[in-house]
């Protein structure tokens, strides 16, 4: 019922779980998760806070390792690379969109969207013109050259989003991405990812907010470090 | 950039250049967004280096010029002086006695040096006196060396017109002498003074060379008689004019002093031999002279001490740079430290967006080496333009060497890496979800 079985997934989760040890206690925080999703998919992961929606992110980011069970990105096992590789990983296959824009705030704006390709290494020129096309598409083509602090909210969230894209990742990873903005911003940013579904990027994103995951078109819902509910709409 | 500039090497070992260089670029960036905290925490390694280069320059200016010194005295020689015996002194700083005192070197020592200690192929007596020297009205406060004709050849001094006198002159006691170049001008402003006449006590001498001037500091002046007005005739010519006794007179009283020589050079045949003879000839005098009225100087024992001091200056300088460097690399590693738990957060960007642990270290170690370069290029400029200046200003001899700017600057680089690699491991450790979550 979840999934078209023709394709393989690109992110798939088999039985993942999530302990933290706390001094002498450990702490489940994920419990047995599964799930698939597919390319070309919008989804929201939601649920109350402690639910483990966080740490579901950070797995889904590769920047921690789940305690057991399986991760497949893309078709690749990533749930036992070591530190390098998965920093590789998340530089080719992931991109990030933050809640506090998380913009590197000594650097301009084509800067900031040029750093995921600066560790892998591109030769300057091209990183750079991938950098300035993206800028233009996300309506920022005009700042090129200003400073984080120089912009609004929406704005940086915009170059984010730029950032997100210049290594055209398997998925975009989005975390509250309209939690720090107003609403008509707010609004500006969620047309920007519909614009990405429809041109069949794949997009996860977190948040507590309903009017935010109605845009999704499948909604996860986690409820104390379970699946409580996967719905398409 | 890569492609073009390495088709044999390929992409793979061009990159991690092209790499360094953005790295480079980076540092200085994020570093001069920070203009007067880098510029602060440079100064140490600035000052570190340049008082290293600074004070190797001057202390290797002074030495050289010691070195020469000594080295004009003749590093085969050995020299006697005639020293007043520190009880004779006492006696006669009560100013009313009148006697003469006897004391020094005396032809007898010559001949027992001469005749029983092998290895001594030359030697030069010499008598000093204290003489007005004059031209008709013009006078100048001189002391007349009275001496052996071999006398420049030994000391190595030099003639710069005329002659020196000869031994006929020496055997028939001529009135003649040579004249020290410092004091021609003022003796004879307007004509040459060879061929002149000069009086000196009751006796005229006629000019026949004039001797090449001595350094800026010379032998005799760094020995502690200061001699700026010589002048040399024959020894023979002055025991007839002026006999043994010299009298000074002051006010009220008089003193004289019996002095056969006042000075004896002895050259010996090897270098190797100095030291030896030097032990035999201090030896034959401590049996010869009941008081210690002479002294023994071996310009090949001063150099060595010369050289043996410029060692222990050079170790002290040595650990001055060394603390001050030390100094200088705690305060990169302070700010570095404090750079990184302010720019955590940025580090769980940068590893988030694909940073592995290595691109943290190479991001921090690089500030860190650009700091401490540009301090040591800083400290390389200032430091070789204080030894100009002092030389310049102070009129004092400066040698900055080859070596000490590339040895200073190349540590000061290397203090950089060592005081940066801590907090750049410990920027790089961090756990990219904890550094992200910082505020």
């Amino acid at each position: 019922m979840l999934t078209t079985p023709v394709s393989t997934p690109i992110v798939q989760f088999e039985a993942v779980s999530k302990t933290y040890q706390i001094g002498l206690v450990t702490v489940p925080v994920l419990r047995e998760v599964s799930f698939a999703i597919h390319a070309g998919e919008y989804v929201s992961i939601m649920g109350p806070s402690g639910c483990g929606k966080s740490t579901l992110l950070n797995l889904l980011g590769c920047l921690d390792r789940p305690s057991t069970g399986r991760y497949c990105l893309g078709g690749e096992d990533v749930s036992q690379l070591d530190d390098d590789a998965l920093s590789t990983t998340r530089g080719t296959r992931l991109g990030f969109v933050f809640q506090s824009y998380n913009l590197i705030q000594q650097l301009t704006v084509v800067e900031n969207i040029e750093v995921p390709l600066y560790y892998q290494g591109l030769p300057e020129h091209e990183s750079r013109a991938r950098s300035c096309r993206l800028a233009e598409r996300v309506g920022l083509g005009h700042r090129l050259e200003h400073k984080p602090f120089e912009l609004s909210g929406g704005q940086q969230q915009r170059v984010a989003i730029a950032r997100a894209l210049v290594n055209d990742p398997l998925i975009i990873l989005a975390d509250e991405p309209t939690g720090n903005l107003d609403s008509t911003s707010g609004a500006e940013i969620l047309g920007l990812f519909d614009e990405l579904h429809q041109q069949g990027k794949t997009l996860i994103l977190v948040t507590h907010d309903p009017t935010v995951s109605r845009h999704a078109r499948r909604t996860i819902r986690l409820h104390d470090g379970q699946v409580e509910s996967d719905v398409r709409h | 950039m890569s492609a073009t500039s390495s088709i044999a090497a390929g992409p793979a070992s061009a990159l991690p250049f092209t790499h360094l260089s953005r790295a480079v670029r980076l540092g200085f960036k994020n570093l001069s967004s920070h203009r007067l905290r880098s510029l602060l925490t440079v100064l140490g390694i600035v000052f570190g280096v340049c008082s290293v280069i600074a004070m190797l320059a001057i202390g290797e200016g002074a030495s050289f010029e010691a070195q020469e010194q000594i080295k004009n005295l003749g590093s085969q020689n050995i020299i006697l002086r005639s020293v007043k015996p520190p009880e004779e002194q006492k006696v006669s700083d009560k100013g009313s006695q009148s006697y003469v005192l006897e004391y020094g070197l005396t032809y007898p020592d010559l001949q027992r040096i001469q005749s029983t200690i092998p290895g001594v192929t030359v030697l030069v007596p010499e008598r000093t006196l204290s003489e007005y020297v004059w031209n008709i009205s013009r006078r100048v406060d001189c002391e007349i060396q009275a001496t052996v004709p071999w006398y420049p050849a030994m000391r190595n001094q030099h003639v710069v017109r005329g002659r020196f006198f000869s031994d006929e002159e020496m055997a028939g006691s001529a009135n003649v002498c040579v004249l020290g170049a410092e004091m021609v001008p003022v003796l004879f402003p307007l004509e040459s003074p060879l061929g002149r006449d000069v009086r000196g006590g009751g006796d005229y001498y006629r000019v026949i060379g004039i001797m090449a001037p001595q350094g800026r500091r010379t032998a005799a002046e760094a020995s502690g008689k200061g001699a700026a007005y010589r002048m040399f005739i024959p020894l023979e010519t002055a025991k007839t004019r002026y006999g043994e006794i010299l009298m000074k007179r002051r006010s009220g009283s008089f003193e004289a002093e019996r002095i056969q020589l006042h000075e004896v050079t002895v050259k010996v045949a090897g270098p190797e031999q100095v030291l030896p003879v030097a032990d035999a000839i201090k030896e034959l005098m401590r049996h010869n002279h009941l008081k210690l009225d002479y002294e023994i100087i071996v310009p090949l024992e001063m150099l060595r001490q010369a050289e043996r001091t410029k060692q222990i200056f050079n170790v002290v300088l040595g650990s001055i740079a060394a603390i001050s460097l030390l100094v200088g690399g705690i305060g990169i590693m302070n700010i570095m430290l404090a750079s990184v738990t302010e720019r955590t957060r940025e580090i769980g960007i940068r590893r988030a967006l694909g940073a592995r642990r290595r691109d943290i270290v190479t991001q921090f170690l690089v500030e860190s080496v650009i700091l401490s370069a540009a301090g040591g290029l800083l400290g390389v400029a200032l430091g070789v333009t204080i030894p100009w200046l002092v030389t310049r200003f102070a009129e004092m001899r400066t040698i900055v060497t080859f070596w000490s700017p590339m040895v200073a600057f190349s540590i000061s680089a290397l203090v950089g890496i060592i005081f940066g690699i801590y907090p750049a491991f410990r920027a790089a450790r961090m756990d990219p979800v904890e550094a992200l979550r910082h505020e």
